[in-house]
């Protein structure tokens, strides 16, 4: 809050607060272009490398031993790209948000640095630089969420973040250091090319630990807890980075370590990851879809959509393991599609959301409603990303969705049971999440900008400025783009896909022409001429409406219909709990709500109602039943491990004096 | 444009325009013989018809607060089936845009216009809207999945989701009618549609009670024109989704991709009796029917869920192998 107390602005004190502002303004300016312009190296760089020759950098000097490696193929480059494309509009976004915010002078240098470390992640040609990098990467993101740390709850998401990030790190690092042991060398090139050799023991090891401390970063089941908590308390154009670019690193480099370099890997890895994959994607749209919170909504609506693109991973492993190379490479092709377009909807979504927290301060659906009237810039830029996540044609997610449950469908069951079970349940999850995923899309969208507002704040909304629009218009137009012409990815998808070989990379993908079309089997689909046939029936369906205007009186506004009474108050409307309410009560099993109802009656008579109290308290259930136990043993164990250290001298020189000797003998 | 291409077009546009003339005649015709079977005189099959030309010289009117989204809505859900329309194989096969849509872009065609509704709904600011759009999305979370579950299962024998592929695959051969995919795949589609068109029992259209209201709670706010085009459209729906039902499962008389017009001919009477003969089952049906308490219709939708992936698992198991 930043309201001025009237007789606080005495003269001096305004002479002072103009060369202050146009700091802050240059400030923010200097960290916005610098964050831009990094994403425009990173996509220049990263299409470079994905139509051009691999670029290869060894900067000997800057580690000791080792040195660092940067090895730039398709792959790295698709991700580069990606990552570069969401800096520029966040980096656009954030010189009018960063205004708009007072950002002290720290996150605006973070920023910049943020999305640099991210670049370099999937650059990474050696263990250690790749280990590097993704340390650099989670220690800025961490001090970034933690910009706004007077709050208590930013703290608390912080230390969250802190303690997950780190623990997927350790994972990450020691299926590392395993892998580059069996592959006898630090690079990645030395290591794929030594990886048939191997064992079988030391596979499974790295895909386990790979998968724990990737499948963290990606906010997969079960360890998506840092997601909902560190994506709503960060400053938005960081969760916007976050959510749509550092989740994919997680991907990443489950693709890279275990698809590429590993692969191919036997059956129960395809299976494991989609199952992961799909108990990631069903559990974050139901989440989702009971959320009150804007960007914890979206956060969840991450873990779904990471889950969607693990499940299409583990298609095209499992698929591509038992031989049938050309689906399986439908499903690569369907996640790295789905990968772009998430991360095209959700830097529009969560910039989006953070227009609105910084206009009315608020996130909480259930206050917010009727900035479509205040801010109809940033409605329609939300509404485009909801389009987009909701999965429906001329969505963003649409294609990626439509080609994802297409190479479930078609995968070859003949005298197969296990893909005869596991794809029909596959869709089975699919389905269901791009179900619930339209519910929880319409109750952000229609309960946070529609309908009338639930609060000052929300009535006193104005437009975000003009740099945080364009930030958000740029987002839009590739939302837009993948929407109705994806064959501008085709070429790159093409180029990426033949970089990955033990997925089915060398057969002919699906053809993203003006007609997407499937590989030997008759089926297409043609986004473009959709969109374009819908706006004609559109105006047609107009025109049939225009029947009879001779005869109608002139048009009127006319007062809501409020059966009778005065007028309705805006206390009346459906808020996004009770919206989500039904959902609740049918998902009651799986939720595990907490709801408490209560009545006050009047002292007069029982029959009379004061006042109702409703409170619902939506906790995640896996974090209850899986954190909880294991934060408690935790300290239980830290608690008796406290009891050895009473502070007495002699014990501790009791405590050297047997240590060493231990050594001694185990050494001798 | 070849003479026979140039045919497959002209049946393309007769589909469309016999929807929108047809629509009100379905609603009417199920009116009449729910009327008929409850002993009443009933409105005659025309009555629709006539309430639409009165609602279209109504005055246009707009609530106040109300955004575009609200004044658009009913276009998009009009739009969008005038769309499903010409894409759906009911008159004949060859649909220009039929390549363009398999039946997933159906479905998601289909969402987009109940969405476009539900935000319509919330847009009013009303208790009644919000409570409709509430229902009616709780309602299409479990519908949408079962529909593309219940596609899928009849994709399979085709080796295609788009349309003129499953239907053709049936008519070729229509012993897999009988399979056990096939009719878990049609009690599915049974339920989901009766769900999706708001029929009884999961909602009634002629309830004047807003608090069992589904879909009218979420469009109490439309009047005149607006609302005649509300109507026209979920009138539009109704008729396209009993359409498709029909040549899913009964694929004879269904016009080639090159037709002649004798075929073209064929194909609308086939199509008119078919879509007149299930309309007229659901609406006997309704009769004996009361609807169903709210929250027991997730269950019912559950249930059609689980018919569904049961479909889709017995026709991958008992699939026969074609090539």
């Amino acid at each position: 809050m930043t309201t001025a107390l009237p007789d606080s602005p005495t003269v001096p004190a305004l002479d002072k607060a103009l060369p202050a502002a146009r700091r802050a303004h240059a400030q923010a300016v200097a960290s916005g272009s610098v964050t831009a312009a990094l994403g425009v190296l990173g996509v220049a760089l990263g299409l470079s490398a994905v139509f051009g020759a691999p670029r290869h950098l060894r900067i000997g000097w800057l580690l000791p031993l080792v040195g660092v490696i940067f090895d730039l193929g398709p792959l790295g480059g698709f991700f580069v790209a990606a990552t570069g494309a969401v800096s520029i509009a966040v980096g656009i976004y954030a010189v009018g948000y960063a205004q708009r915010e007072h950002w002290a002078r720290f996150p605006l240098v973070m920023l910049p640095l943020f999305v640099a470390a991210m670049l370099l992640v999937p650059a990474a040609g050696s263990v250690t630089t790749f280990l590097l990098a993704w340390e650099l990467m989670a220690a800025a993101s961490l001090v970034l969420v933690l910009s706004e740390h007077h709050r208590a709850q930013v703290r608390s998401a912080g230390a969250f973040y802190a303690v997950m990030t780190q623990l997927g790190f350790a994972a990450i690092l020691l299926a590392l250091v395993v892998l580059s042991a069996a592959g006898g060398g630090d690079a990645f090139a030395t290591i794929a090319a030594g990886s048939g050799g191997i064992s079988g023991g030391t596979r499974t090891a790295v895909f386990l630990l790979t998968l724990m401390g990737f499948g963290s970063k990606a906010g997969l089941l079960p360890l998506h807890a840092w997601l909902p908590r560190a994506h709503p308390e960060a400053p938005s154009p960081v969760s916007a980075l976050m959510s749509a670019a550092m989740v994919n690193m997680g991907i990443y480099g489950l693709i890279r370590i275990d698809l590429q370099i590993l692969g191919p890997g036997p059956h129960w890895w395809g299976l494991t990851l989609m199952v992961f994959g799909a108990l990631s994607a069903v559990f974050g749209v139901l989440q989702a879809s009971v959320a009150t919170d804007l960007k914890r909504l979206l956060a969840y609506s991450t873990t779904e959509n990471m889950g969607l693109v693990t499940l299409a991973l583990g298609a095209a492993t499992l698929l591509s393991s038992y031989g049938a190379r050309q689906v399986a490479a439908m499903a690569m092709t369907a996640a790295l599609l789905l990968i772009l377009a998430h991360a095209a909807f959700k830097t529009l979504a969560f910039l989006g959301a953070g227009s609105v927290l910084a206009a009315t301060g608020l996130r909480d659906l259930d206050k917010l409603g009727g900035l479509a009237r205040r801010m109809p810039g940033t409605t329609v830029m939300f509404g485009i990303a909801a389009l987009g996540a909701s999965g429906l044609p001329l969505g963003a997610g649409f294609v990626g969705e439509w080609l994802l449950l297409q190479s479930l469908i078609h995968s070859p069951h003949e005298n197969n049971t296990l893909l005869a079970l596991t794809m029909p349940l596959s869709v089975g999850a699919v389905a269901l999440t791009t179900g619930l995923g339209i519910a929880a899309m319409v109750k952000a969208f229609g309960v946070g900008f529609l309908a009338r507002p639930r609060s000052a704040a929300a009535q006193a909304a104005r437009e975000a400025p003009t740099s945080m629009m364009a930030g958000m218009a740029l987002a839009a137009a590739a939302c837009g783009v993948f929407a109705v012409a994806p064959a501008a990815l085709g070429p790159l998808l093409k180029q990426v896909l033949a970089a990955l070989p033990t997925v089915g990379g060398n057969e002919a993908g699906p053809a993203l022409g003006a007609y997407l079309r499937l590989p030997g089997i008759p089926g297409s689909m043609s986004p473009g001429l959709i969109a374009v046939a819908l706006v004609v029936a559109v105006l047609l369906a107009l025109g049939l409406g225009r029947w009879g205007l001779r005869h109608r009186p002139a048009a009127a506004v006319v007062p809501l219909w409020a059966c009778g009474a005065d007028s309705l108050s805006s206390k009346m409307q459906y808020t996004a709990t009770s919206f989500a309410e039904p959902l609740q009560r049918v998902f009651d099993n799986v939720l595990k709500p907490e709801t408490d109802v209560e009545v006050t009656h009047f002292a007069e008579s029982q029959y009379l109602v004061e006042k109702v109290t409703y409170r619902t308290l939506l906790a995640d259930p896996v974090e209850q039943r899986l954190y909880t136990p294991v934060v408690g043993a935790v300290t239980a164990w830290a608690h008796w491990v406290r009891r050895a250290h009473p502070g007495s001298v002699h014990l501790y020189l009791a405590y050297g004096a047997l240590g060493l000797l231990i050594v001694l003998v185990i050494t001798r | 444009m070849s003479a026979t291409t140039g045919l497959a077009v002209l049946a393309t546009a007769l589909q469309v325009l016999a929807v929108v003339a047809g629509a009100p005649l379905v609603v009417g015709g199920m009116r009449q013989v729910r009327a008929r079977l409850e002993g009443r005189a009933g409105g005659g099959i025309g009555q629709p018809w006539r309430d639409l030309r009165k609602q279209l010289r109504k005055q246009q009117i707009t609530p106040q607060g109300t955004t575009v989204v609200f004044g658009f809505a009913p276009a998009v859900v009009a739009g969008t089936t005038l769309l499903i329309a010409a894409i759906l194989p009911l008159i004949a096969l060859g649909s220009p845009l039929d390549p363009a849509a398999d039946l997933f872009g159906v479905v998601g065609l289909l969402f987009l216009g109940t969405v476009a509704l539900t935000l319509a709904g919330l847009d009013t600011g009303t208790a009644f809207g919000g409570m409709g759009s509430s229902r009616e999305i709780t309602i299409a979370a479990p519908v949408e999945p079962t529909l593309l579950l219940a596609v899928f299962a009849l994709s399979v024998p085709g080796h295609s989701a788009n349309l003129a592929a499953i239907v053709s695959a049936t008519a070729d051969n229509p012993g897999q009618l009988v399979s056990p995919g096939s009719l878990l795949a049609f009690v599915a589609l049974a339920i989901v549609i009766i769900a999706e068109t708001g029929r009884l029992p999961v909602d009634n259209p002629s309830t004047h009670l807003e608090l069992t209201m589904i879909h009218e709670a979420m469009v109490l706010e439309y009047a005149g024109p607006k609302l005649a085009l509300v109507e026209w459209a979920s009138g539009m729906r109704l008729t396209v989704l009993l359409g498709l039902m029909a040549n899913l499962f009964l694929p004879w008389g269904v016009a080639g991709a090159h037709p002649s017009v004798l075929a073209i001919l064929i194909g609308f009477v086939a199509i008119t009796l078919k879509v007149a003969v299930l309309a007229g089952v659901l609406a006997a049906g309704e009769v004996f029917i009361a609807k169903l308490r709210y929250f027991r219709i997730p269950e019912l939708l559950a249930g059609s869920f689980l018919l569904a992936l049961l479909a889709v698992t017995a026709s991958y198991f008992f699939a026969t192998p074609t090539n």
